[in-house]
């Protein structure tokens, strides 16, 4: 296997100034759409952070506002309140040659690999686009075909498919495609939103184990979106769980999936369906009742209250507080809620 | 809430242990620019009343055609070739179109995946769920109107008297699967398929609608085949599992039994790529490749491309479905192995 480029610059690059303190570190961010008296807020005072090489997960339901922080992150929203540091500059206030010397370092897998590649282009044409646009990154004619080759051989693919077309590929190898795309630029931080959930299951482990390798390889991050829990458990690092563009739920993977403090995610938990019976008890099962309220018209007090089962008087007129809890040897493990619930 | 007050002739001489639904051999051919290809070759299952059988498998395998054609609704450009579909021990494939209508409804019913587009956009969700009673049973407009408000009540759509007069659009997703879920069950059927019923919606969505589901079925007794791609849906939802690939079944049997101790090597591949069951940092065991084009099945065993137990004899010899007693069967020459190993 050639040594890629890409990661002979990164060890040398991870030393850099640019080696010290968080990757990204996003805090208060609100995200309001509409005017006048009808807005809609996607996202609501929106902390978090991420380390070099890190995963963070990103679960919540439709309209929880992952997709619009998602498009903050990749400089496509401008929030409006909040700051976002990128490896401490502030990407909303660059401008020309260095607002594109940024765009390189942030790069997006997206959901459906069917809609997201121009059918009338082959595999190397859209692998290698990105570089008309960043024309210094590969410059010259000979070093792009072979960098396409290796970006081809980094995600799993073959020489021969460079010159194939989108639709003389399954799901799987486009989405693969998708993510060479990604690598093109030798980003830091790629956001994936929703990468495997258009694909069948045995296509899917598949992909999972493309996104784990380049990170242990290229020390890249991921920000992963994903409404597949057992998915974000496999992958993340670290999780974020999001109610009505608000974090409510936020620390360590592990801790966060065992013991979970906020009523919402322990409900997210137990509805979805597992695979082992033996996980699975009745008086596990938590029933939410009804849908998400609209982001237009965002309940008083606690957002969750009008679904929540532990709700009371209190939850209906405060804003709950951050309860934290210290897991040993990990991130607090922190959730938005007056009653959190007790570690089992 | 009325039941079925007098239930059909048909159904009284019918013994308990009749399956409500019995699909045989079943074979649906495509017309593709490529000429024909096979998209379903020989499928077989059978479910009886009050229970819930699964069809299990990724996109392209055939369950939705296997659907389409049971319930009568295939594409032009699909035709079925072979096989039988029995309900209430008739062939519905030998019937005229006048009486395969009569059974959609009252015998056999269908929810579709996407509910947006199985509900007719212009018309208030009142007037098309009301639509069964006036086709079916002849009812007055007003009297169809009341037993679809009375049914939007049992599935849970609250301010169900105001609401019949809105539009499919100003429906949450949630909620318009269950007035398509509430369409279905009007008339009582035997059979009710449901493609995908919850693959559009979220998590905690999807768990009221299975509960929904569950409840209606039990209530009315209801045979339930459920196609998903979903692996955990089907562990916690159905009795028995029918796994497909490549447009046959390449095993089948209770779910508990299949899932604890698969025997064919596509279905213990599908169950260790959920990554429920990885370890965090160590790579899941993917099925390599992915599953063939319909115009480019193999000759032999339809998985041998991707199959870690391949042969000589899996190359050249198409495994048939095997039942070996226990009310299991698998399509591998090898299955004793794999059950071994």
């Amino acid at each position: 296997m050639p040594e890629s480029r890409t990661s002979e610059s990164r060890m040398s690059g991870s030393g850099g100034p640019q080696g010290s303190g968080p990757l990204l570190e996003v805090s208060g961010v609100t995200k309001t759409f509409g005017h006048g008296r009808r807005r809609l807020t996607a996202l609501d005072g929106v902390d978090i952070q991420l380390g070099r090489g890190e995963t963070l997960g990103l679960v919540g339901e439709s309209g929880c506002g992952k997709s619009t922080l998602a498009r903050v992150l990749l400089g496509l929203e401008r929030p409006d309140a909040g700051t976002v540091r990128f490896d401490g500059t502030d990407p909303f206030a660059l401008r020309g040659k260095e607002l594109l010397a940024w765009r390189r370092r942030v790069q997006m897998v997206f959901q459906d690999p069917f809609a997201s590649l121009n059918a009338r282009m082959s595999a190397a044409d859209l692998i290698g686009e990105p570089w008309r646009t960043h024309r210094d990154v590969v410059p010259d004619a000979k070093a792009r075909e072979k960098r396409v080759r290796e970006l081809l051989a980094l995600v799993g693919l073959r020489d021969s498919d460079a010159h194939r077309y989108p639709n003389e590929f399954s799901g799987g190898q486009r989405q693969r495609i998708g993510i060479a795309r990604a690598l093109a630029l030798d980003p830091d931080l790629i956001v994936c939103d929703e990468p495997v959930s258009a694909l069948d299951l045995s296509v899917q482990a598949q992909v999972l184990n493309v996104l784990s390798e380049l990170r242990e390889r290229l020390g890249v991050a991921y920000v992963f979106i994903s409404h597949d829990l057992s998915v974000v458990r496999y992958i993340a690092d670290r999780v974020t769980v999001m109610y009505l563009g608000k974090v409510i739920e936020h620390g360590a993977t592990e801790d966060v999936f065992e013991r979970p403090q906020h009523p919402y995610t322990s409900a997210l938990m137990s509805a979805a369906p597992v695979l082992d019976a033996s996980r699975v008890s009745g008086d596990r099962e938590i029933q939410l009742k009804g849908e998400i309220p609209s982001p237009f018209d965002i309940p008083s007090g606690c957002r969750f209250r009008t679904r929540c089962p532990r709700a009371e008087e209190r939850c209906a007129t405060q804003a709950p507080p951050a309860a934290v809890r210290d897991a040993p040897g990990a991130a607090p493990h922190t959730a938005l809620c007056h009653f959190p619930l007790a570690a089992a | 809430m009325t039941t079925t007050a007098a239930p059909s002739p048909a159904a009284a001489d019918i013994p308990d242990n009749t399956p409500a639904l019995d699909v045989e051999g079943l074979c649906v051919d495509l017309s593709t620019p490529s000429g024909q290809v096979r998209a379903v070759d020989g499928v077989s299952f059978s479910v009886r009343r009050g229970r819930t059988l699964a069809l299990l498998g990724e996109s392209g395998c055939g369950k939705s055609m296997t659907a389409l054609s049971v319930v009568g609704l295939l594409d032009p450009a699909a035709e079925v070739t072979g096989g039988a579909v029995r309900v209430r021990g008739s062939d519905t494939l030998r019937m005229s179109p006048a009486e395969r209508r009569k059974l959609a409804g009252p015998v056999l019913s269908i929810v579709f995946q996407d509910a947006l587009t199985a509900l007719n956009p212009v018309q208030p969700v009142g007037r098309q769920i009301g639509e069964p009673f006036r086709i079916h049973r002849g009812l007055s407009r007003r009297q169809a109107h009341e037993k679809a408000i009375e049914l939007m009540t049992r599935v849970g759509i609250p301010e169900p008297r105001q609401r019949a007069r809105s539009y499919p659009h100003q429906f949450s997703g949630g909620m318009r699967q269950r007035l398509l879920i509430a369409m279905a069950v009007a008339l009582d059927p035997d059979v009710l398929i449901a493609d995908e019923p919850t693959t559009a919606l979220d998590v905690t969505v999807q768990a009221q609608i299975m509960r929904l589901l569950r409840d209606l079925q039990d209530e009315r007794e209801m045979a339930l085949v459920l196609i998903t791609h979903d692996l955990a849906v089907v562990a916690q939802r159905a009795d028995d599992v029918v796994v497909m690939y490549a447009g046959t079944v390449v095993e089948n049997g209770p779910v508990r039994e299949v899932f604890a101790a698969p025997r064919h090597p596509y279905t213990r591949g599908l169950l260790d790529s959920v990554p429920e069951h990885a370890v965090r940092g160590r790579p899941l065991p993917a099925v390599p490749g992915s599953p063939p084009e319909l115009s480019a099945v193999p000759a032999g065993c339809v998985f041998q491309d991707r199959c870690p137990l391949v042969r000589e004899r899996c190359v050249q010899e198409r495994p048939t479905l095997r039942a070996s007693g226990d009310g299991r069967s698998a399509a591998c020459h090898f299955s004793e192995e794999l059950a071994r190993a």
